[in-house]
């Protein structure tokens, strides 16, 4: 971490900057417009930074940003979601040390491992990244039906999702969640991990200065318990992932979920995010369309 | 009608740096022949020596397949999908960086215009590599089993009329699956495909993972008949494709060809005309109808013929023949002479036949191999100008009455690579593509592709699909 440079004695008389840590919301980082923040703290308890409390209303307004980016998002070509989403990558690998250093911080994990999960993370990432012009090589398809049509299934993003990112997988966890569901064609609002969201604002950092339009992905930082249920009641949100929810409040979440019916992706009992991810997050924020078209003279 | 000149605007060869002399790309290094005796590449629309270049011979294929098999044992095949992705992701990412570059190569080298090789060739190649690269982490999606293999070493054979473009169809999917590869690059156009080497240089692609061997059709016989080789892969005409055919029978070996057409382009009266014109002239006049789906066999509904005709004829009349590196450019340099030959050749078969030519008046330059769009009409069936594969800027005009004489007369040919249909009607559209024996039905567009979009044909147009998800079927066993 950066307080570590002040400690050694060659730059002994420099004061390190340090960064604030606010929302990404829309492209832009504003401070919550409650003005609150907390404070986040190290595994081993040390001080790491104030971090934004996301208020209902911020919240709010990340789902509009996300609706404001929808469009645009959805209709761009699966190959130009590739390459955008690839360029974050590109960028994510160039921020690598930070990243080592603020999951080493935030997991407690020693640099050899924190840098395993960074890497895991990126690759992660690009493996999403590829899917997108694939999904429906692989998900779609033509129908045989039984008559003179030409029938067919593609699918399609289902709108704005909400995730509620996991707790303890501050990075590797975080991407694996978000990832499946831009590139898919769907925008997000994610609610970075409670205790260890620092590396989340830093992933909005990179979305920021790649080529994904603002407002595709929305980073809200705060306490889960107040800020989820606005989301799971949110009426213009298509969908949720509720991975990092707590479990004793998974099915009030999904009851407020139902008065839209979102799509709701429960968390795993054990969810494994160093393991290959399959589809399962990919196909759950798809929607499939079937189109007839009559065949004849 | 005003009538606006152009003025000249021609891309600047800045950009590309031609040594006098090039090697031959084996086990990561430039390296002289064993056995290859030089010969020199020519830019075709100056007849101007771009430079000298080495017909690898049996020796030289022999170590690039060997260091091609050190490679696919020693290195590739042990790298995870995803760290053979990476590697791709890179390629693909140099081609788009250095694409100017590649374009102006792929002109000089080849005869094409600008605008094509930079709006087509290169964003095309490079997207066939981006897209690949997201394979090789997930073939185990891609229907073939829960997980597939790689067949070992590929020898593969391209043609000149789109060098890079073939190169990518090639190299991207076998590389994705896991195979290594030595390809052999045209006679008349290796250029480019000595700059990719470069690129993998620069993307330190591990050596042996990609071999260039440059050389004519004996350099490619030797490929193909090695015995090292697991895999052949060609893209030409269908009289090589299947003698490869022949020389793979009883082997191990599996082949992909990917070989002539004539495809027909359908259009029925309802279709939207002017739209039409521009696909025919697209379809047929595209790279200098070096193409092997072009639509050289223009299929008109009677009723609408003669409309069709009129329209065509003064569009092509707007059509830019020159310099190929005149941005304004839509026609370039045929390939070769030797190809000038075979298309004035079966020019003067179709007139002697009975066919009536007719071309644009255009002024050709004077050094160069050059050939008008040209188009022939009251063509039968029988004539050989709607037969045989031209290869060139001419368009055989025939007529129909019904849609099944349509069907019918598209149809009748040994191959079968693409067809196109125009009309309004989407039932018809459909009803055509269920009925036309071809690998691709455009229907109101012509000549599209797309990483994502298999292509390959029916009959005599060859074994197989390149691109999209049934494209790696050609690189993997279950």
């Amino acid at each position: 971490m950066a307080e570590q440079n002040a400690t050694s004695p060659n730059t002994a008389a420099r004061i390190a900057v340090r960064k604030t840590y606010k929302l990404y919301i829309g492209g832009a980082f504003p401070r919550s417009e409650s003005g609150r923040s907390y404070e986040v703290t190290a595994a081993d308890g040390s001080f790491l930074a104030n971090a934004a409390l996301a208020s209902r209303k911020d919240a709010r307004d990340a789902v509009v940003a996300a609706r404001g980016a929808f469009a645009k998002w959805s209709a761009a070509t699966a190959y130009n979601r590739g390459q955008v989403l690839y360029r974050v990558a590109e960028v994510l690998e160039g921020r690598r040390a930070q990243f080592v250093d603020e999951v080493g911080a935030a997991e407690g994990l020693d640099a050899r491992a924190a840098g395993l999960v960074v890497d895991a993370a990126i690759d992660r990432w690009v493996w999403y990244a590829g899917w997108s012009d694939k999904i429906a090589q692989v998900l779609g398809g033509t129908n045989p039906v039984a008559g003179p049509y030409f029938d067919f299934s593609i699918p399609e993003p289902s709108g704005v999702v909400a995730v509620v990112a996991p707790q303890h997988s501050s990075l590797l966890g975080l991407v694996s969640v978000v990832a499946p569901a831009v590139v898919g064609g769907c925008t997000v609002v994610v609610l970075a991990s409670e205790e260890r969201p620092l590396p989340a604002v830093t992933l909005s950092e990179v979305l920021a200065t790649s080529d994904v339009p603002g407002g595709v992905v929305n980073v809200l930082t705060g306490r889960t318990a107040e800020v989820a249920p606005w989301l799971a009641a949110h009426m213009d949100v298509n969908a949720l992932d509720l991975a990092g929810a707590a479990p004793a409040d998974v099915q009030a979440l999904e009851v407020a979920a139902a008065d839209n019916l979102k799509r709701v992706r429960r968390p795993d009992p054990v969810e494994d995010w160093a393991a290959e991810p399959g589809l399962d997050r990919l196909r759950a924020f798809l929607e499939t369309k079937t189109v007839w078209h009559p065949v004849g003279i | 009608m005003v009538k606006f000149e152009y003025a000249p605007a021609p891309e600047s060869t800045a950009v590309v740096d031609i040594a006098p002399s090039y090697g031959l790309f084996v086990d990561g290094a430039f390296v002289d022949p064993a056995d290859g005796e030089p010969f020199k590449t020519v830019n075709p629309a100056t007849e101007e020596v771009l430079c000298e270049v080495v017909a690898g011979g049996p020796a030289d294929v022999d170590r690039a397949v060997q260091a091609a098999r050190r490679a696919q044992d020693g290195v590739w095949s042990r790298l995870p999908g995803r760290e053979r992705g990476k590697y791709l992701f890179r390629i693909a990412r140099i081609m788009q960086e250095r694409a100017r570059e590649l374009a102006v190569l792929e002109t000089l080298d080849n005869g094409k215009p600008i605008r094509e090789s930079r709006d087509v060739d290169v964003p095309l190649a490079a997207a066939h590599f981006f897209y690949h690269a997201g394979w090789a982490d997930k073939l185990s999606y891609a229907g073939f089993g829960p997980d597939p293999k790689p067949y070992g070493v590929a020898g593969q054979v391209i043609p000149w009329n789109f060098p890079l473009l073939m190169l990518a169809w090639k190299v991207a999917p076998a590389l994705a699956c896991g195979n290594t590869v030595v390809l052999k690059p045209a006679e008349t156009t290796p250029l480019t495909a000595l700059l990719f080497a470069e690129i993998c240089q620069q993307a330190d692609l591990p050596p042996g993972v990609v071999n260039i061997v440059t050389g004519a059709g004996e350099t490619g016989r030797a490929l193909v008949e090695h015995d090292g080789v697991d895999k052949v892969a060609f893209t030409g005409s269908t009289e090589v494709g299947k003698a490869i055919a022949r020389s793979v029978a009883g082997t191990r070996k599996r082949a992909t060809l990917e070989l002539g057409g004539k495809a027909a382009n359908v259009v029925f009266e309802d279709a939207p005309i002017d739209q039409a014109v521009e696909g025919i002239v697209n379809g047929i006049f595209f790279n200098q109808g070096h193409v092997c789906c072009a639509g050289s066999r223009l299929l008109l509904q009677e009723s609408v013929a003669d409309e069709v005709l009129d329209s065509l004829k003064r569009r092509l009349g707007m059509l830019r023949v020159g310099d190929p590196l005149d941005k304004n450019t839509d026609v370039g340099a045929i390939n070769s002479a030797a190809q000038l030959a075979r298309i004035r050749e079966l020019s003067d078969i179709g007139e002697a036949e009975g066919a009536q030519r007719w071309s644009p008046a255009c002024e050709l330059p004077d050094r160069g191999y050059w050939f008008p769009p040209t188009l022939f009409t009251g063509v039968s069936q029988a004539h050989r100008i709607a037969r045989e594969e031209v290869f060139g800027p001419v368009l055989s005009v025939l007529t129909f009455r019904t849609p099944a004489e349509a069907v019918e007369k598209a149809n009748n040919t040994p191959y079968g690579l693409s067809a196109g249909v125009w009309t309004e009607k989407g039932s018809r559209i459909l009803w055509m593509a269920d009925k036309l024996k071809a690998g691709v039905v455009w229907a109101n567009t012509f000549n599209r592709f797309d990483p994502t979009s298999p292509f390959g044909g029916y009959k005599e147009s060859g074994w197989g699909r390149e691109g999209g998800r049934h494209g790696l079927e050609a690189y993997l066993h279950g």
